[in-house]
């Protein structure tokens, strides 16, 4: 124990776990406390829709690091346990069983949580969401109860076709379920991408089997007429139509944890302002990851990320400066997603692209790339099946290297001349 | 356990114990070893995770195929004994084993 008071961590995910190891190799000697209101190590996130959720690994084998590391780092952890309040005048944190602690400096990893549906019925059982361990637990656990007899496949119905929805979608149809993916929108991941990829993902689910319906709004869930058991029998459309459900996952987008901030009176917009240096307005306290809204120069804009690479790196820089060292944080960013046998690789943000170019047969195959383009320098590439490319990708998007229509159209164009 | 040497692009070296069955990155991350990254935790995905097996080791690790080759190709300064430390999952067999790191993941 040292006599300093602690640097204390709220949140205890990619973001805290990577900013407490961190802070050790930026040379911290004063004690380091993760609160979190979770009941694990940090673990990954991104396995909780795919491989967990399909059965292929277990929850041990997510942990981002071992226990004893953190251990013989010296860390402590705080389960199950909330922040309500930081008083920022005593640098004192509340929690909620009651107790108060004291800090040095502090970081907000809070991250962000599931977006909730409110419509009538939302309080149903069988109605889930997808963002934590615990999440996916009650998942299986709901599955195993409502198995049918002769192992009749159960109908699931996803609401919201994003990322984490069709992932779910894949993982589920992999284990023999009836799957629906319901949108709102007129394609699916329509906030994210080009209508080339959205078509792809559509025809991808479908030739497993998966129904995609789109443009279609939900009303309301509903359960069984003259049933005492509250739970979600059928899904209600806006249009009058329903769907027979025996689960719903809903996957509509997250909201940033930022109430805590906010309520100490730290600068807060759509995520917790920091600078560079992920500080916030408040010298004592820095953020990281998905709660943060962030200045990104590649791009000249403020970004909140939703992604792993994010919290990690921006971890890295924010342990820094609690130890007084500037280390900017500035990466491209990018992000991935794995469906059946498909590989998604993202790199950088397509916001305001006003053209895409298409190398490979995006309709006949399943390996392309969309390159989006502003004023003729590429800014973003959703990858499908290409790894190669999805490297060079971010390299021409850092460097600002120029590459022609015929360039990066042509299969037969070896992208590797663009760099000599 | 077998034991891993990293070795980074200044020369220094770190030992680490690894259990069989994971990675060579994880015996990074587990240790704190910087100069792997590992972006995507493991899916081969990032190619944060570049490391050159020392020759003699290859036959035992293996060398990269299909999407690893792939992405390896596209790395700073890739080599015929590249590999994403990822995708080679350690076995008794690897006792020793040497992997060298490049200056720099991006
Ligand atoms: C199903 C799923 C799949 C994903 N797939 C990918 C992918 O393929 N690639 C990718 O890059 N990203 C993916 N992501 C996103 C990625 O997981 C997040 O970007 C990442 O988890 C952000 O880390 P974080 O530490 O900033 O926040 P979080 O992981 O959200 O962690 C924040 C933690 O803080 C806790 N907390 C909040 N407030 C308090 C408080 N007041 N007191 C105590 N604790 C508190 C929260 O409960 C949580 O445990 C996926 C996410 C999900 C849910
Ligand atoms: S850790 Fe990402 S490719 Fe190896």
């Amino acid at each position: 124990m040292s006599s300093n008071l602690p640097c204390i961590i709220i949140g205890g995910s990619h973001a805290g776990g990577q900013l407490a190891l961190s802070l050790r190799q930026e040379g911290w000697t004063d004690d380091i406390i993760v609160i979190s209101n979770e009941a694990y190590y940090p673990y990954q996130r991104p396995p909780l829709s795919k491989a967990l959720l399909a059965g292929k690994l277990e929850p041990h084998q997510i942990l981002i690091r071992p226990q004893a590391l953190y251990e013989k780092q010296n860390i402590s952890f705080l389960f199950n346990t909330s922040v309500e309040k930081i008083n920022r005048q005593n640098k004192r944190l509340e929690l909620d069983n009651g107790n108060s602690i004291d800090y040095q400096k502090l970081a907000l990893c809070t991250g962000a949580r599931a977006r909730k549906l409110e419509i009538c019925g939302a309080e149903l059982s069988g109605i889930h969401y997808l963002r934590s361990l615990d999440d996916v637990e009650h998942i299986k656990a709901d599955l195993n109860n409502q198995l049918k007899p002769q192992a009749k496949p159960s109908s699931i119905v996803i609401v919201g076709g994003g990322y984490i929805g069709l992932e779910a979608a894949a993982s589920f149809t992999q284990l023999g379920h009836k799957v629906t993916v319901v949108e709102a929108a007129n394609r699916v991941l329509q906030r994210v991408t080009a209508p080339e990829v959205s078509n792809f993902f559509t025809r991808l689910h479908e030739s497993y089997g998966v129904s995609i319906i789109e443009n279609k709004q939900v009303a309301e869930f509903l359960k069984q007429t003259e049933s005492e058991i509250n739970r979600v029998h059928q899904v209600l459309f806006s249009d009058g139509t329903v769907l027979p459900a025996d689960i719903v996952i809903v996957g509509i987008g997250v909201r940033p944890n930022v109430e805590l901030a906010e309520q100490s009176g730290l600068e807060v917009k759509n995520g917790i302002c920091v600078n560079e240096f992920a500080q916030t307005s408040d010298d004592n306290i820095v953020a990281a990851g998905d709660c943060t809204l962030h200045p990104n120069t590649m791009y000249q804009t403020s970004i909140r990320l939703e992604s792993v690479p994010n919290a990690m790196e921006q971890a890295k820089s924010a342990a820094a400066m609690i130890c007084g060292k500037q280390k900017k944080y500035d990466a491209l960013p990018w992000f991935w997603s794995d469906q059946y046998d498909v590989k998604l690789q993202i790199a950088g943000l397509n916001q305001g692209y006003d053209q895409t170019i298409i190398r490979g047969d995006s309709v006949n195959t399943k390996s392309f790339v969309v390159w989006y383009l502003k004023n003729n320098q590429v800014i973003a590439a959703d990858c499908i099946n290409r790894p190669r490319e999805f490297m060079f990708a971010k390299r021409l998007i850092t460097q600002k290297i120029l590459a022609n229509i015929a360039q990066l159209s042509d299969d037969t164009f070896d992208l590797s001349s663009l760099f000599s | 356990m077998p034991l891993i040497k990293y070795i980074d692009h200044s020369g220094n070296e770190f030992e680490a114990e690894v259990e069989a069955g994971k990675s060579v990155m994880d015996g990074a991350m587990d240790n704190m070893i910087d100069g792997i990254l590992a972006e995507c935790g493991g899916c081969c995905s990032c190619a944060t995770c570049h490391v050159y097996v020392e020759e003699k080791f290859l036959p035992i690790t293996g060398e990269a195929e299909g999407m690893e080759k792939e992405m390896l190709s596209a790395v700073n300064d890739p080599k015929p004994n590249s590999r994403l430390s990822c995708q080679i999952i350690v076995n008794q067999d690897m006792d020793g084993l040497v992997v060298h790191m490049p200056e720099s993941q991006y």
